[in-house]
C-alpha cells in the first residue's frame, strides 16, 4: 500500500499524541510543527519506523518571522522517503533571544554542513553539531545577514563608496 | 540605423598592412642610435605585457571574446596570457569578487613582480556593481591599488582594448624610479602592502 499523508500523520498521532500539531497539506506536502525538544525524537522516529523509512534530509533551512514573537526563528527540515517518493516538511519554532536547537548530525550527515549555514545566516545555534562555524559568509562577519531586523541598506557596512553609488555626502544610513 | 554603441562607427581604413610601433625619440646617424632608457625599456615593457586573468563571472566571457581571433589582444603583444602571477605584469580582476575573495586577490597581487600593474574591468570589479550587499566587496580598490577602471556591465572588448591602450600608456611613460619612491611607498603602505 502506498505510503499517504493520511497514514504517516495517523502514525506521527499515534506515537506523539498532542505533541505534534499544525498539520497541514500546502500543494499535497504534509508539514507539521512540534516543539522544539521534541525534534531529534520526532527525526528519529520517522527514520527508525519501517513503514514510514524518511532516511533522506533534503534540506534543512531556517525562516525568520519578526512578528511572531516567541517563535521568531522557524527551523525547517525537509525530508524524502526515497523507497515510496514521498516528501514531508517539518518545523520546529525557536525564541530568537535563545536560538538553541538539538543537532540532526548524529542522525543525517548531510545535516552537518546545512546547519553551518543555517548558522552562519540565521544564527541558530546547533546543540551538539562538531564544528558549528560559518561557511559561506566571511569569519569576522558580526551578524547574520538574513535576519529581517535590518533596513534594506545595511547600517553596519563601512565599505561603500558612496562616489560609487551616484550619492553625496553621507546616507541616511551613515548618520549615527 | 547607427549600432547602439559608440565604439566602432566608422570604418577606419588601414594606414599600412603591417603596422609596427614607432622608435622612440633620439639621435640617429650612421650605424648608431641613441635615445634615453628608459624610453627604451617602456617601449618594450609596453608592448610585451603579459597578463593574468582573474575572470570570476560574466566579465571573464567577454575577457574570452577579447584574446580571440576577432578582437584578438594578440595585437598588442599580450597573447601570453599566463596563469602564474609570478610571470604576470598586469592583473585583470574581470567580475564580482566577494569578501571571502579579497585574500585571494591580494595574495595574488602580492605574488605579482613589481613592476606590476592592474586593471578593474566592469561595475562590480571597480565598484562592487548591482551587488550592494553583505557579501560583496566593493571595487577591488578597497583591498589593492588599481590603475585603470573599464566601466560597463559588462564592458565590451573594444572597452577593454581602450581599458588595455591607457594601461600601455601608463607603462610606457612610467618613471623607471616611480616605484622606488616615497610616493609609491606611501600609497602601498595605505594599502598595508610592504
Amino acid at each position: 500500500m502506498a505510503l499517504t499523508n493520511e497514514i504517516i500523520r495517523h502514525k506521527l498521532i499515534e506515537k506523539f499524541g498532542e505533541e505534534v500539531t499544525g498539520f497541514e497539506e500546502p500543494y499535497g506536502m504534509l508539514s507539521f510543527t512540534s516543539d522544539k525538544n521534541l525534534n531529534l525524537k520526532l527525526l528519529q522516529f520517522l527514520y527508525d519506523e519501517p513503514s514510514l523509512g524518511f532516511r533522506f534530509l533534503t534540506d534543512l533551512c531556517a525562516v525568520h518571522y519578526p512578528n511572531n514573537t516567541g517563535k521568531e526563528l522557524a527551523v525547517v527540515y525537509h525530508l524524502h522517503n526515497l523507497r515510496e517518493n514521498v516528501r514531508l516538511r517539518y518545523k520546529v519554532f525557536t525564541d530568537i533571544a535563545k536560538p538553541d536547537v538539538f543537532s540532526a548530525y548524529a542522525l543525517f550527515s548531510a545535516a552537518n554542513w546545512m546547519e553551518r549555514e543555517t548558522f552562519d545566516f540565521f544564527g541558530v545555534n546547533f546543540v551538539g553539531h562538531p564544528n558549528l562555524k560559518r561557511i559561506l559568509n566571511v569569519e569576522e562577519m558580526e551578524y547574520f545577514p538574513l535576519r529581517k531586523e535590518y533596513p534594506l541598506e545595511d547600517q553596519k557596512r563601512i565599505d561603500k563608496d558612496d562616489e560609487m553609488f551616484g550619492r553625496e555626502g553621507e546616507t541616511q544610513a551613515y548618520i549615527k | 540605423m547607427a549600432r547602439p554603441v559608440q565604439y566602432n562607427i566608422t570604418n577606419k581604413p588601414l594606414e599600412k598592412p603591417i603596422s609596427i610601433v614607432s622608435a622612440p625619440e633620439g639621435y640617429m646617424g650612421e650605424g648608431f642610435f641613441a635615445s634615453k632608457l628608459s624610453d627604451v625599456v617602456g617601449l618594450a615593457r609596453k608592448n610585451s605585457i603579459w597578463p593574468l586573468p582573474f575572470a570570476t563571472s560574466c566579465c571573464g566571457i567577454e575577457f574570452m571574446a577579447l584574446m580571440a581571433s576577432h578582437y584578438d589582444l594578440a595585437r598588442f603583444g599580450s597573447e601570453r596570457v599566463s596563469f602564474t602571477p609570478r610571470q604576470c605584469d598586469l592583473l585583470m580582476v574581470m567580475g564580482t569578487i566577494a569578501k571571502k575573495m579579497a585574500p585571494v586577490v591580494k595574495q595574488v597581487y602580492l605574488q605579482m613582480a613589481e613592476p606590476r600593474w592592474v586593471l578593474a574591468m566592469g561595475a562590480c570589479a571597480s565598484s562592487g556593481g548591482i551587488f550592494d550587499t553583505y557579501s560583496v566587496l566593493q571595487g577591488i580598490d578597497q583591498i589593492i591599488p588599481v590603475d585603470v577602471y573599464v566601466p560597463g556591465c559588462p564592458p565590451r572588448p573594444e572597452a577593454v582594448i581602450d581599458g588595455f591602450m591607457r594601461i600601455q600608456e601608463l607603462v610606457e611613460h612610467e618613471s623607471l624610479r616611480r616605484r622606488n619612491s616615497d610616493r609609491y611607498k606611501e600609497l602601498m603602505e595605505t594599502y598595508g602592502i610592504q
